[in-house]
């Protein structure tokens, strides 16, 4: 498989198969669900996998470089509910947003120095942060869980804002996935970032700005939760920062891993991103229409999960050649 | 002059009662035994989370209470993690400062169980609220979940009408919170005698607002003729009104929940027409209730774990039409109060 170009498609790799599995569900959706088949509910499975996407898009540019952003969520509720908190308490918009958005370069740029520099390990530091982000936000800043968007603000605006009848996160999504993907495959950092995930010394070697470049992905990530926390308030009208405490995060990494974005780095783009969120959100969409409980949802989602990894790793065994030091 | 001598020994009497009286009083023994057996006694608060309406409520009437009459009281914050309820239990229990009363709301039937059992063996009530379990707490104060189910579905029977499509959607929360399984059970139990009516779709929630965005979108699409929707809780009945909102349904979908009777999160959306009806609680009564049950065990001398006794919350669907400027209590107004001390 080459690094990140087109995949070749005699040897069938991870995103493969899953592209594969979602195409066949979709297929078997589109026959035997009615109502499945339909412009609103095509429209309806973007949508619904879209904050997801663009949570996974920042998600993938970390693993990309050898990292892991565990303070995603957390970065994305409590942003957004001290915005709202500090709207609601009578702060002015600017002002608030001046206070959020520092807030948010502070903490990314915290999780990208303690990485970078201290050497602490990626899983460590943002476990950490994002602890200690939702703790601090909800101890200190606000006083409820969950905090309403006020009546007319742009927010509110934002939510209602329709293209062609399809609600505005699905455009943000696309969006945000094409600049990922130009800032991946063309730009010069964006390439980089390969080079470094792949092997950060040899990359340092050759005159990468490996630890500066580290610190951008986690400013990236964190400023990627906030536009996902905003949608998120957006539609709802209030967010609520129980979803902290969901499995969102681990469905973050597992739209990214799922589409073939390797843990060990170096490896995956945008395309990866959008495959795994098609499958999930495939998968969701026909599991609801079927109306199966919840809990066999999630059953079946792990077992496909589990499913496609098994078969990856049969097709593409590891050995010594393939496996990467820092292989999670 | 038998009219006066009467008159006079009235007064004669009087005058006495009169100064007699304040002597009775000195001597009633209530207060000094309500003293004794409450003063310096702690009650303790372990809900799911403290961060949303109820939790805030409870502590906020709680507090009132048990400090006028001399107790401490304190509240443990899980944060909806199961394991940190548990252990804040487990503290409690061991602690120096073992807690007189435990008032537990149980994620589901079965997580707390044997820590409840620990306690009352220390000694400690144990009270339960909102969520029913399988245990015999000293009292479960709350709603009876199934009855509440039922009441939802007549207000939805109601909200669709006979002429609609009697087509009924519903948003459960999850299939292990004792809430959701006998609200589904009272609901089913009302539809049962309406045949006419049909249940359409009944996707989980898991309780999070995204989530019934996403599954009420779906069931919409499906089913646009879909007179009525129950969302299993007001917290993330928000996701529901949002799908029914971009599916430009509004008004169209009578939106049925179930919450703690707070302004913003109830009576606003009531008035507003994003809910059709709330089933709310009467969250300053069912405190209220909770305290009585307190000065009551406290009082009664009998060992932890001994009585069993359900104490529902009165329950109503209320809609726009029978809102009240006193319908809802107002979260906003107990933090000023309680940051105004």
């Amino acid at each position: 498989m080459n690094a990140i170009g087109w995949p070749s498609w005699r040897r069938l790799n991870q995103e493969g198969i899953v592209f594969a599995i979602a195409i066949l569900l979709f297929a078997a959706a589109a026959l035997g669900l009615p109502g499945f088949l339909t412009a609103d509910n095509l429209v309806a499975i973007v949508r619904s996998v879209s904050v997801l996407g663009i949570l996974a898009l920042g998600m993938a540019v970390v693993i990309i470089g050898r990292g892991i952003d565990l303070s995603a969520v957390a970065i994305m509720a409590m942003s957004v509910a001290w915005y709202l908190q500090l709207l609601n308490t009578g702060t002015s918009d600017g002002l608030a947003f001046a206070y959020v958005l520092a807030g948010v370069l502070a903490i990314g740029l915290l999780n990208g120095f303690l990485v970078a520099y201290a050497d602490v390990p990626a899983i460590f530091v943002t476990l950490a942060t994002g602890s200690f982000v939702f703790g601090y936000v909800r101890s200190q800043l606000i006083t409820q869980d969950a905090v309403p968007v006020p009546g007319g603000h742009w927010v509110e605006l934002l939510g209602g804002l329709r293209f062609l009848d399809i609600p505005v996160e699905v455009f943000v999504f696309a969006g945000l996935a094409f600049l990922f993907f130009l800032f991946l495959r063309y730009t010069k950092w964006g390439r980089y970032i390969y080079f470094a995930g792949d092997n950060p010394v040899a990359a340092r070697n050759i005159g990468v700005p490996v630890r500066p470049m580290l610190v951008l992905r986690y400013v990236l990530s964190a400023f990627v939760a906030l536009i996902a926390g905003l949608l998120t308030a957006a539609s709802l009208h209030s967010i609520n920062t129980r979803i902290v405490n969901s499995t969102l995060l681990y469905d973050i990494v597992l739209v990214a891993v799922i589409g073939g974005i390797g843990l060990s780095g170096g490896r995956g783009g945008v395309r990866n991103v959008l495959v795994g969120a098609a499958l999930i959100g495939i998968l969701l969409n026909a599991m609801t229409i079927i109306d199966i409980p919840l809990l066999y949802q999630n059953l079946i989602k792990a077992a496909i999960l589990l499913g496609a990894i098994i078969v990856d790793g049969i097709i593409n065994p590891r050995d010594e050649q393939t496996a990467q030091q820092g292989d999670i | 002059m038998r009219l006066l001598r009467t008159l006079m020994a009235a007064a004669a009497v009087l005058a006495v009662t009169a100064f007699v009286a304040p002597t009775f009083a000195a001597d009633d023994p209530g207060p000094a035994a309500y003293a004794k057996s409450l003063n310096g006694k702690r009650v303790m608060l372990v809900p799911l989370a403290m961060g949303f309406d109820l939790a805030q409520g409870w502590a906020h009437y709680l507090k009132k209470e048990v400090e006028a009459w001399g107790g401490t009281f304190e509240t443990r914050d899980p944060n909806w993690v199961v394991d940190a309820g548990a252990q804040a239990i487990t503290d409690a229990i061991a602690s120096d400062t073992r807690p007189d009363v435990l008032i537990i709301h149980a994620p589901d039937l079965n997580s707390y169980s044997k820590l409840m059992k620990k306690a009352q063996a220390a000694g400690t009530y144990v009270l339960l609220v909102d969520n029913p379990a399988n245990f015999p707490a000293d009292a479960f104060v709350g709603s009876d979940w199934d009855k509440l189910g039922q009441l939802e579905a007549e207000a939805a029977i109601k909200g669709c009408g006979e002429t609609s499509s009697k087509k009924i959607g519903l948003v459960q929360g999850d299939q292990a919170n004792s809430s959701s399984l006998y609200q589904y059970a009272g609901i089913m139990k009302v539809l049962e005698k309406h045949p006419d009516f049909q249940v359409v779709a009944k996707p989980d929630s898991n309780w999070d607002a995204t989530t019934s965005r996403n599954v009420t979108t779906t069931m919409l699409q499906q089913h646009p003729d879909v007179c009525s929707i129950i969302d299993f809780w007001d917290g993330d009945a928000t996701g529901a009104s949002a799908a029914i909102r971009d599916a430009k349904l509004d008004g169209k979908v009578f939106l049925v929940t179930t919450g703690g009777g707070e302004k913003a999160a109830d009576c606003d959306k009531l008035n507003d027409g994003t809910y059709g009806a709330v089933v709310m609680t009467d969250l300053a009564r069912q405190s209220g209730d909770m305290n009585a049950i307190i000065k009551f065990l406290l009082q009664s001398g009998q060992p932890a774990g001994t009585s069993h006794t359900y104490i529902y919350t009165l329950e109503k669907a209320t809609t726009k039409a029978d809102l009240k400027p006193d319908s809802c209590w107002d979260l906003k107004e107990l933090q000023a109060e309680a940051a105004a001390k």
